[in-house]
């Protein structure tokens, strides 16, 4: 079907396509990695039909279209290696922090449970017992202060990557955050640097609650000083997390709850990612959609059904949340000329509001259309699962929204 | 206790430190608490506490006998002294002397500045204070580490950051030590190991814990054996409420970081009295909770002061952690130049201001023959030139220009990101200029 013909079209870069049979189970087993979830393994199953009108949703055996796939054996990675090792997201988290502490003894690792314990999402797994309890280390429950320690350590030389157990916790360190990770190496007029990286899963999962669901990159943008990128496959994952460790900026890394599981084969040789550039997902000419995070599986999925209707539309993974690839961003807009952005964040103040204005404010001549921004609902992630799922974006907007644009 | 007629130091042969560290159940090793515990802070607005018998004037002192500190207690130990055991030599005693001159006449100078329109916003003024930042940082070496507070030129000053750099930063200008972007709250010094000026309180402990995590790190990770550096933390009594202060007093007894927690207590945050404030006032107590020693000492008495920083440095830089040390000071000014400082009571002020660190250590100086009157004013003298010089030098600095305005927001301006062109914002000339459209 249409699927292979998407394969062969989307070559060369890390599009992560479910393969179409009817029934796709995927094992995402990602409980073992929440604390929170006891036991039982979720099972997902991909919807088949891409005739489905995007009213119907089906919920009746707990099917949910997802965002989370397996990527198909035989596409490669976005790098050209034809070898190359396949891994999990949080894996090549793992293997990019690991790369750099073997590279730089003065890069540490400080958080909760990240030592012993692995990491509540198994990303820092094995670390504390090769590189000892002071590099890899397991704080109390004091997210403010070890932040600020994580920050007065960098001050005097090392390069500490402060883990968030969930991003949402990071709340209780906004004042070291903001004033001090943000702003002192501007109040002290230049003497300090804070190489720091903080980073952390956050995100709507599946019915955590409000409170871990949160999504802190709208509350960060607005921090002078901060670098804000966010991680989408294992790919970029690893190359994302060694870019943060190497620069000399403070950097937020966001991770999501629901993407620890992909897998990808990555490039054997060493690798690094570009912090500020854009990753471009699916050339296209209709109209540019611009993504990040989990939402871009969500639009690769709309994609599917787009093309079958016959849209072409380009699809753009930002990744660098501040600041824009204006760059990317700017030369798919003169070629499309429409621009669709779908984001996980809330509607009001979220990183699709700065986008937008960015978009107005240097691109206003060459939009032939609104702007149209799909967020999250302005609502405290509810529990039950029917609610949360019409809290974000789903597939069937997004294909009427690029319906509506297209017009 | 507004009879205490003679303003006395207590004799430099008691201070407030027991010498035997006396063995406990819950602290192993560590010294013993130092100090009598029970004591509660007259409070001169009325309230019924009691008064602790070593800041009485009641005490049978004389710089030349043995004195007793009576205690029910039996932690406070005497020290006898033989009467030639003096404290301080004569260099030490006049580097102390200049550098508590040094602090007061500039704060004295920045108030004259503030109203005649050279600086602005909040500053934040030391005088009386000087005896803790003195007698802690004269201690320190020079790679070791200062955090403070917003009431932290003082501390800069007592680090070694030049009188002219702290002043010009004051008045804004790009030669202060912050090329004017920081201002009286945030002063910071990569070279003299300051690292901050905070404006919120509470928030520059963790910085401090941090540093000090960065010396235990270097010397275990790294095995730089030289990496033994020591920070010193100096917050005030209000910050001892706050969430931030018992997460690094625990994180830092936890790992054994080589830091010293110093209470600046002048018993007012603003005006909110310490005692109003406080479950236990005694924040000293707050240290062996969290397995550290918790001292009190004089902190109008820089001798005495110096006695317990010379043992605290010293714990920390041979490893065995940190300690909770809380002086009893008094600013003699408002919190800020701003505050008409209504609230504290007169015979308070005047029950401290006869305790002026820098006169008590001048009688000293004076009364054990280290010192006469002709050193003491040549050193004033020398001083008072310095803050001339530091004003012309400031006043005659060039105010920042606007291409300064972004130029340390990020250490790699590739932060900025890519302009619409494909090159790096901070590429274009008129980006850092602030010429071109952000």
């Amino acid at each position: 079907m249409a699927s292979s013909a998407m394969a062969q079209g989307f070559g060369g870069f890390t599009a992560l396509m479910p393969s179409f049979s009817s029934s796709n189970r995927l094992q995402l087993g990602f409980s073992k990695h929440l604390p929170e979830w006891k036991g039982s393994s979720i099972v997902i199953r991909l919807d088949a039909s891409f005739s489905q009108s995007s009213n119907s949703r089906k919920r009746a055996s707990k099917l949910v279209t997802s965002a989370v796939v397996v990527k198909d054996e035989t596409a490669t990675s976005a790098a050209t290696s034809k070898t190359g090792h396949e891994l999990l997201l949080f894996e090549a988290l793992r293997e990019g922090l690991d790369e750099e502490m073997e590279r730089d003894p003065r890069v540490c690792v400080v958080g909760e449970d990240v030592g012993h314990y692995g990491g509540s999402y198994k990303v820092t797994k094995g670390m504390a017992e090769k590189y000892g309890d002071l590099r890899v280390l397991d704080t109390p429950i004091a997210e403010n202060s070890f932040t600020g320690m994580g920050v007065g350590a960098a001050m005097t030389g090392l390069r500490p990557v402060i883990e968030g157990m969930n991003m949402g916790f990071l709340l209780l360190a906004f004042n070291q955050i903001s004033n001090n990770c943000g702003m002192l190496h501007y109040t002290s007029g230049g003497q300090f640097t804070i190489p720091v990286v903080i980073r952390g899963p956050g995100g709507v999962g599946r019915q955590l609650g409000a409170e871990h669901s949160q999504r802190l990159e709208s509350y960060f943008q607005s921090v002078p000083g901060l670098q804000m990128v966010a991680c989408s496959t294992p790919y970029n994952a690893k190359g994302l997390m060694k870019a943060a460790i190497r620069s000399e900026n403070p950097v937020i890394l966001f991770e999501h709850v629901l993407l620890y599981n992909l897998k990808e084969k990555i490039p054997d040789e060493e690798y690094v990612c570009c912090l500020e550039e854009a990753e471009m997902v699916r050339p296209g000419a209709d109209v540019t959609i611009l993504t990040y995070s989990r939402m871009r599986y969500h639009v690769m999925q709309a994609a599917k059904t787009l093309v079958n209707k016959g849209y072409d539309p380009e699809i753009i993974d930002i990744r660098s949340l501040k600041p824009f690839d204006l760059h990317t961003i700017g030369n798919s807009i003169k070629k499309t000329h429409r621009v669709l952005i779908v984001e996980e964040c809330m509607r009001t103040g979220g990183i699709g509001a700065s986008l937008r204005a960015a978009i107005i404010e240097n691109f206003w001549d060459y939009l032939d259309a609104p702007i149209m921004c799909l967020s999250s609902q302005d609502v405290p992630t509810p529990y039950a699962g029917t609610l949360e799922d019409w809290t974000v974006v789903q597939p069937p907007q997004i294909v009427s929204a690029v319906e509506q644009i297209c017009q | 206790m507004t009879t205490m007629s003679t303003a006395r130091i207590p004799p430099a042969s008691s201070p407030c430190i027991a010498r035997k560290p006396k063995a406990s159940s819950n602290t192993g090793k560590l010294p013993r608490v130092y100090v009598k515990p029970g004591w509660l802070r007259k409070d001169l607005m009325g309230s019924n506490l009691r008064f602790s018998e070593f800041r009485s004037a009641k005490l049978p002192c004389s710089p030349l006998t043995v004195s007793a500190i009576a205690s029910a207690s039996e932690l406070v130990k005497e020290r006898i002294e033989t009467k030639s055991e003096l404290l301080v030599t004569r260099e030490e005693g006049l580097e102390l002397y200049e550098d508590m001159i040094l602090g007061r006449s500039f704060e004295d100078m920045c108030a004259q500045m503030y109203y005649r329109g050279k600086m602005f916003g909040f500053v934040h003024l030391y005088n009386g204070q000087e005896a803790v930042s003195t007698g802690f940082i004269k201690m320190l070496k020079a790679h070791d580490s200062v955090c403070s507070t917003y009431r932290d030129h003082v501390h800069a000053l007592s680090k070694g950051v030049p009188a002219r750099a702290v002043m010009s930063e004051l008045f804004g200008k790009t030669t202060g030590c912050c090329r004017g972007q920081g201002g009286s709250m945030h002063m910071f010094s990569k070279e003299h190991g300051v690292l901050g000026g905070f404006a919120f309180i509470g928030e520059g402990i963790p910085v401090a814990l941090g540093a000090a995590f960065s010396s235990k790190y270097k010397q275990e990770v790294l095995k730089d054996e030289k990496a033994n550096a020591v920070t010193v933390a100096f917050f005030g009594d209000g910050t001892c409420n706050n969430g931030q202060f018992f997460e690094s007093l625990n994180m830092a007894a936890l790992w054994k970081l080589p830091i010293i927690f110093v209470v600046e207590n002048n018993l007012w945050a603003i005006g909110m009295s310490h005692i109003r404030a406080t479950s236990v006032p005694d924040i000293w107590e707050k240290g062996p909770a969290f397995g550290m020693p918790g001292v009190h000492v004089d902190g109008m008495d820089v001798l005495k002061v110096r006695e317990v920083a010379k043992e605290a440095v010293a714990r920390a830089r041979r490893g065995d952690g940190p300690t909770l040390v809380e002086c009893e000071t008094y600013r003699f000014r408002g919190h800020s130049l701003a505050d008409p400082d209504e609230l504290r009571n007169p015979a308070e002020k005047a029950h401290y201001a006869a305790r002026d660190p820098i006169v008590s250590l001048k009688k000293y100086l004076i009364e054990n023959n280290l010192a006469n009157e002709s050193d003491l004013k040549s050193i004033e003298k020398k001083i008072d030139e310095i803050i001339e010089e530091a004003v012309e030098f400031a006043d005659a600095s060039p105010l920042p220009q606007r291409g300064q305005l972004l130029e340390n927001v990020f250490a790699d301006p590739k932060g900025f990101g890519i302009g619409p062109d494909g090159r790096y914002r901070c590429e274009d000339p008129g980006f850092t200029a602030g010429t071109a459209q952000v």
